[in-house]
């Protein structure tokens, strides 16, 4: 496994690595990664989306941890948020102008792990202690969490509340950070979600930004089977905010709705990603097993091989 | 108390630009005077009560030193799941304000009742748990509570409540304050209960037997080393509170003399485990729950004399 972490370090710093609007990025891992422009970033980031899924995949079948399709179907928006648009420092993780994440669906810890090591925060190696006793990277995000990790998460539907308080408090103490939340479709039925959309709507909140994983499935059925999901952007719409539709694994999408999302001055943004969950993994897509079952060693090979990463 | 706590804030935002009001769009009136100094400042979060903690822990998060408050049961059980996570587990300074508590709208119901709200708050790791006697108590734990940096939880009751400190206490967060000395038993009180524990102390002290007189207004941390003392000193020990007599404050002293395996009589008064409906008045309601000065004497004639 070590020299397949390796592997990717090498590779990723090779990549070219996209910025946005002339921030510049640099990667960690110890590595000397130099200062990278952006480019055509889209197909660079698809290659690195296929690497962030194959070791979500060793990691779930390593450690024996689920929830390897809520974690799936969010690579893509993961991966356009911390190499394009956030105002982070991976060496500086606290600094304070920095736009905020929040995965509020927590089961999905793995994702968010995975991208920060990646991304350059910590090791991709420490990411095999994932649910160990006494790792910091919990099978849902705790307060021991590493730098990166920005809330604790994994009761669902909490972070849109918190990250609307810090909203509102970087406007009262004028401040220019910027907060993403990223929700799952079933933890939109949790009543908080609403009482914070409101709220964040009334007080005008144009620095939070909401992404709603749309993967059409929540822990044991179809979302839309449970509770009346559609239309998800009229819906928000009418709690007044910007909303913006997109193809969750189209990285071109993603980055043109996070873009316009800068743009909006008089509203917080909702994007509505479509995504399918377990994406990327052919026996995994749209499989709701997939919530709870872990990989055998012998499906990460295919999956390996499946995404030309053998 | 009420009245206390939005002039006690009001001092405390003009000094302080951190300190931020959230409240869920009670207290007509109240705040007027803090929003015309920081209007910013004084959030409506709207009738969300679960959304306001969630958003004071950001607030926290993000350097401010916020007060939520509404009517207790509303900021205490009804967004519990919020306080545990948000705020106690993140160990963020927040502080959680519950006004009319225990039986001080006794006539609204049930509904506006809170009987539970020290066990649950109690039971959280991180929490400081308050219930000050009176409006003096809570003008002189105001500027503590700000600068404390844990997660606390302050326990008040509606308007026009007895004061019963002339002067303004000097008081100590985790230390019980001893209003007035004994040497037989002690009556320890917590919270607007104080002046039905006062009365009794005066009427134990008429029967010739020597009471101390206790505000508890610090529930957690627990005061031990009172605590460990008063079971040397006194031959037994009285607990008040409005609040149900399983799981609070009584609950509480219980625990640290078995914890301690120290031995003392403890006679505990508080709610009983019903709920109280049909009452008019927290008078009446009182009366229901046993928590007079002649129901409280009635019970422990046997055990004195």
């Amino acid at each position: 496994m070590l020299i397949y972490n390796r592997f990717y370090i090498l590779i990723i710093n090779y990549y070219v690595i996209a910025t946005h609007e002339n921030r510049e990025v640099t990667l960690n891992e110890g590595q000397k990664a130099g200062k990278i422009m952006n480019s055509q970033s889209s197909v660079d980031l698809v290659e690195l989306c296929k690497k962030i899924r194959l070791t979500l995949c060793e990691v779930s079948q390593k450690t024996k941890t689920p929830h390897l399709g809520s974690c799936l179907s969010s690579v893509e928006l993961l991966t356009v948020l911390y190499w394009q648009e956030l105002n982070i420092d991976p060496l500086n993780p606290e600094k304070s102008d920095r736009d905020y994440f929040a995965l509020s669906k927590g089961h999905a810890a793995s994702l968010l792990y995975t991208t920060l090591a990646y991304r350059g925060y910590f090791s991709i190696k420490d990411i095999y202690e994932h649910g160990k006793t006494g790792s910091q990277f919990e099978e849902h995000p705790g307060v021991n969490s590493p730098a990166g990790v920005e809330v604790v998460s994994g009761s669902l539907a909490h972070a849109l509340g918190q990250f609307t308080g810090m909203a509102l408090s970087a406007k009262i103490k004028g401040l220019s950070n910027r907060f993403y939340v990223l929700m799952g479709d079933g933890e939109l039925n949790e009543g908080t979600i609403w009482e914070a959309a409101m709220f964040a709507a009334g007080q005008k909140l144009n620095n939070l930004v909401a992404i709603v994983d749309f993967n059409k499935w929540q822990g044991t059925g179809r979302s839309k089977d449970i509770m009346h999901m559609e239309p998800l952007e009229e819906k928000w719409t009418a709690f007044g905010w910007h909303s913006i539709r997109v193809d969750g694994h189209n990285i071109s999408q993603i980055t043109e709705a996070l873009q316009q999302a800068n743009k909006i001055t008089d509203k917080p943004v909702v994007i509505i990603a479509d995504t399918i969950k377990g994406a990327g993994v052919s026996f995994m897509e749209d499989d709701n097993n997939w919530h709870y079952r872990i990989p055998t060693t012998d499906e990460v090979i295919k999956i390996a091989q499946e995404l030309a990463l053998t | 108390m009420r009245n206390a706590f939005a002039k006690c804030l009001l001092a405390l935002a003009k000094k302080d630009d951190d300190i931020t009001l959230f409240y869920a769009d009670i207290g007509n009136r109240l705040f007027n005077p803090l929003k015309e100094v920081a209007p910013e400042r004084t959030i409506n979060a709207g009738i969300a009560e679960a959304n306001m903690a969630s958003m004071a822990a950001g607030a926290a998060k993000m350097g401010l030193t916020p007060f939520i408050y509404t009517i207790t049961p509303f900021t205490t059980a009804r967004n519990y799941e919020q306080i545990k996570i948000d705020i106690a587990y993140e160990n963020l300074p927040v502080n959680i304000v519950g006004t009319g508590s225990g039986l001080s709208y006794a006539n609204l119901g049930p509904t506006h009742h809170s009987f539970e709200d020290i066990a649950l708050m109690r039971s959280l790791p991180n929490m400081v748990v308050l219930a000050p006697a009176d409006s003096q108590e809570l003008t002189a734990l105001m500027p503590l509570v700000a600068e404390d940096i844990r997660p606390c939880y302050v326990r008040i009751g509606k308007k026009n409540e007895p004061v019963v400190h002339q002067d303004l206490p000097a008081l100590v967060i985790g230390e019980a304050h001893v209003v007035q000395p004994g040497e037989k038993v002690a009556v320890l009180s917590t919270g607007t209960i104080f002046p039905v524990a006062k009365a009794l102390v005066e009427q134990l002290n008429l029967q010739g037997i020597n009471a101390e007189l206790v505000s508890f207004h610090t529930i957690k941390p627990l005061d031990e080393k009172y605590l460990y003392s008063a079971q040397k000193k006194f031959e037994r020990l009285i607990t008040i509170e409005e609040h149900n007599v399983s799981g609070g404050f009584g609950s509480a002293v219980l625990e640290f003399y078995n914890e301690h395996q120290l031995v003392i009589p403890i006679h505990r008064f508080g709610i009983p485990d019903h709920f109280i409906d049909q009452v008019g008045s927290q008078a009446d309601a009182r009366k229901i729950a046993g928590l007079t000065v002649e129901s409280i004497l009635g019970s422990l004639t046997k055990v004195l004399s």
